[in-house]
């Protein structure tokens, strides 16, 4: 499986441009970091990946055919905010089924208490709440998981605890992982190759994508 | 038994701290350690009451015995997990915590204690905060205007753009209402906030997610540089990195406790100089350490265990561990709350 950005160019509106002539790509089974300046379109183009936005220019790619518009997603996105991602109106339960049924190893790997399942959105902590919505994104039917800075909110421990999780279901299940962070440590632990969106100097709000292979 | 217990020593617990400024005192900080706190925080608790069905109440701790203090010109960082009670601490001090939270234990600012109307009279004034969210903004409003409305001294627009130039935000940017902001830029609008209002003591509440290194590092030196003339911070953030970046001494909460507090230059190596198992679970878990995590997950409020709080997912445990929860006590130039800990 390939998914590929060709071109791509976005702007709210008549905006300046956010993203300009951006190409990348990502495989099966590669666990890629994607980082850059404050600012410079990298969850913007997390979420044209994923399809929630629409390029105005160029298109997204998986396999050579263009991303479904109805079914389930096989790009999935992990956003930064959970509390911002998860219906407030649900207990946490239906929440955690809105995509498919997560078994008991996972949920037990990504330390979910079952107890939790009973709780509203705001009874819960952003730590707590970002373990239900990376078991939501992880359904089989995933085949790549873009997280955008997913765990920055998040302390160390539960944030070693969420990657390796992550890191084993992509290797079990040659899953292809796109990690948006400012975290170059993190990164580095954890991609085989950063790609860096820089604003190109020579055009004003107009970014370039420089992919650099780590391993 | 738990050594605690004896009645002997709950009489240096009683409510007469007078004892108790002896041990803190002996904490190491940059800061003058003639002077005073200019916080402190002792055995402070705070709990919910909660409606559970029907009429039925329950009350749920989500504090329970904290304590720290800052002196002035010092940055203290408050490190842990979500849910650790960090952004509580926060609001306790402000006075700002939800109506059904009942709170016990002493805050004392420059020496006096902080009562509800000290409290309104001091926030946004003496002491300022540095909002989580950047929903805290107002979203009808200008952000230039809420800076304005944030200056204490001087010409409100003068001071607000000088704010604006050194966090490196565009005069645009002042034209802007909250929605238009980027992340990294909203955040910055927060801190200038606080910035311009001269307060004595900043309590920033994990002001820098999501910035990324450059805007970091400017971040963290604007809030050094307020150490210099004699205010206080209080640094709150899950992210260890950048507390050993701006921080004298860090202190760690799990579960709504104060597990360790320590000297900066604790934290290096393989965290053996560290006090408690869990400040030491979450130094080895850094990317650029082990990268281990410990199984489990940070109790939840309702289902708090008896004794040490880390003590269900901590390896040195021991049946004496689930009988009471420890005291601080202070070790090796910081504090603890573990009966292990050497």
């Amino acid at each position: 499986m390939l998914l590929e950005a060709r071109d791509i160019g976005f702007r709210y509106g008549n905006g300046r441009w956010i993203l300009r002539d951006i190409n990348i790509s990502l495989k099966s089974g590669e666990v890629v970091g994607l980082t850059g300046p404050s600012g410079c379109g990298k969850t913007t183009l997390g979420r044209i990946l994923a399809g929630y936005e629409q390029p105005q220019q160029g298109s997204i790619e998986l396999n050579g055919t263009s991303l479904y518009t109805s079914g389930y997603n096989p790009v999935q996105l992990v956003f930064q905010h959970p509390e911002k991602a998860v219906n407030t109106r649900w207990h946490m339960e239906s929440t955690l089924k809105e995509g498919w049924e997560p078994d008991k190893d996972l949920l037990k790997a990504l330390g979910i208490e079952k107890e939790w399942g009973k709780r509203w959105p705001n009874e819960l902590s952003g730590g707590e709440l970002q373990r239900f919505c990376v078991a939501r994104a992880l359904s089989p039917a995933t085949q790549f998981l873009i997280a955008d800075e997913m765990t920055t909110m998040l302390d160390a421990i539960t944030q070693a605890q969420i990657w390796q999780v992550i890191l084993d279901t992509a290797c079990r299940r040659n899953m292809g992982v796109l990690i948006v962070s400012h975290e170059a440590k993190l990164l580095e632990r954890l991609c085989s190759r950063i790609i860096k969106l820089n604003p190109c100097p020579e055009a004003r709000g107009r970014s370039c994508a420089t992919s650099t292979l780590l391993k | 038994m738990c050594p605690a217990l004896p009645l002997d020593k709950l009489e240096i617990l009683s409510p007469d701290y007078s004892n108790y400024n002896i041990p803190i005192q002996l904490i190491e900080s940059k800061a003058d350690r003639q002077s005073k706190p200019i916080l402190q925080v002792r055995d402070l608790s705070v709990s919910f009451i909660q409606y559970t069905s029907g009429l039925r109440q329950q009350e749920l701790q989500v504090m329970s015995s904290l304590n720290i203090n800052i002196y002035p010109g010092e940055v203290l960082a408050v490190v842990g997990a979500s849910g650790s009670g960090k952004s509580l601490l926060a609001h306790a001090i402000l006075g700002i915590l939800p109506r059904n939270a009942t709170v016990s234990g002493v805050i004392t600012y420059a020496g006096e204690e902080l009562t509800l109307k000290r409290q309104k009279e001091l926030r946004g004034r003496d002491i300022a905060l540095v909002p989580q969210s950047v929903n805290f903004l107002d979203p009808l409003m200008r952000v230039g205007k809420q800076v304005r409305n944030a200056v204490s001294e001087g010409d409100p627009a003068a001071v607000q753009r000088e704010v604006f130039k050194r966090y490196r935000l565009d005069t645009r940017v002042e034209r802007l209402f909250p929605f238009q902001l980027s992340g990294g830029m909203a955040r910055r609008v927060l801190v200038a906030t606080a910035l311009v209002s001269g307060a004595r003591l900043l309590i920033a509440d994990e002001p820098t997610p999501g910035l990324d290194p450059i805007v970091l590092e400017e971040a963290l030196g604007h809030f050094r540089e307020l150490t210099n003339e004699g205010r206080a911070v209080m640094f709150i953030t899950h992210d260890i990195e950048t507390a050993l970046k701006i921080a004298d001494r860090i202190a760690v909460f799990y579960a709504g406790t104060t597990v360790e507090v320590a000297p900066v230059k604790d934290f290096y190596g393989d965290g053996v100089n560290l006090r408690h198992p869990y400040s030491k679970a979450l130094w080895r878990a850094l990317p650029q350490n082990e990268f281990q995590p410990v199984p489990g997950s940070q109790p939840l409020p309702n289902c708090l265990p008896p004794g040490c709080l880390f003590a269900p997912r901590c390896s040195m445990a021991t049946s004496e561990c689930e009988l009471v929860q420890p005291r601080i006590r202070t070790l090796r130039g910081g504090m603890v709350s573990c009966i292990h800990a050497t």
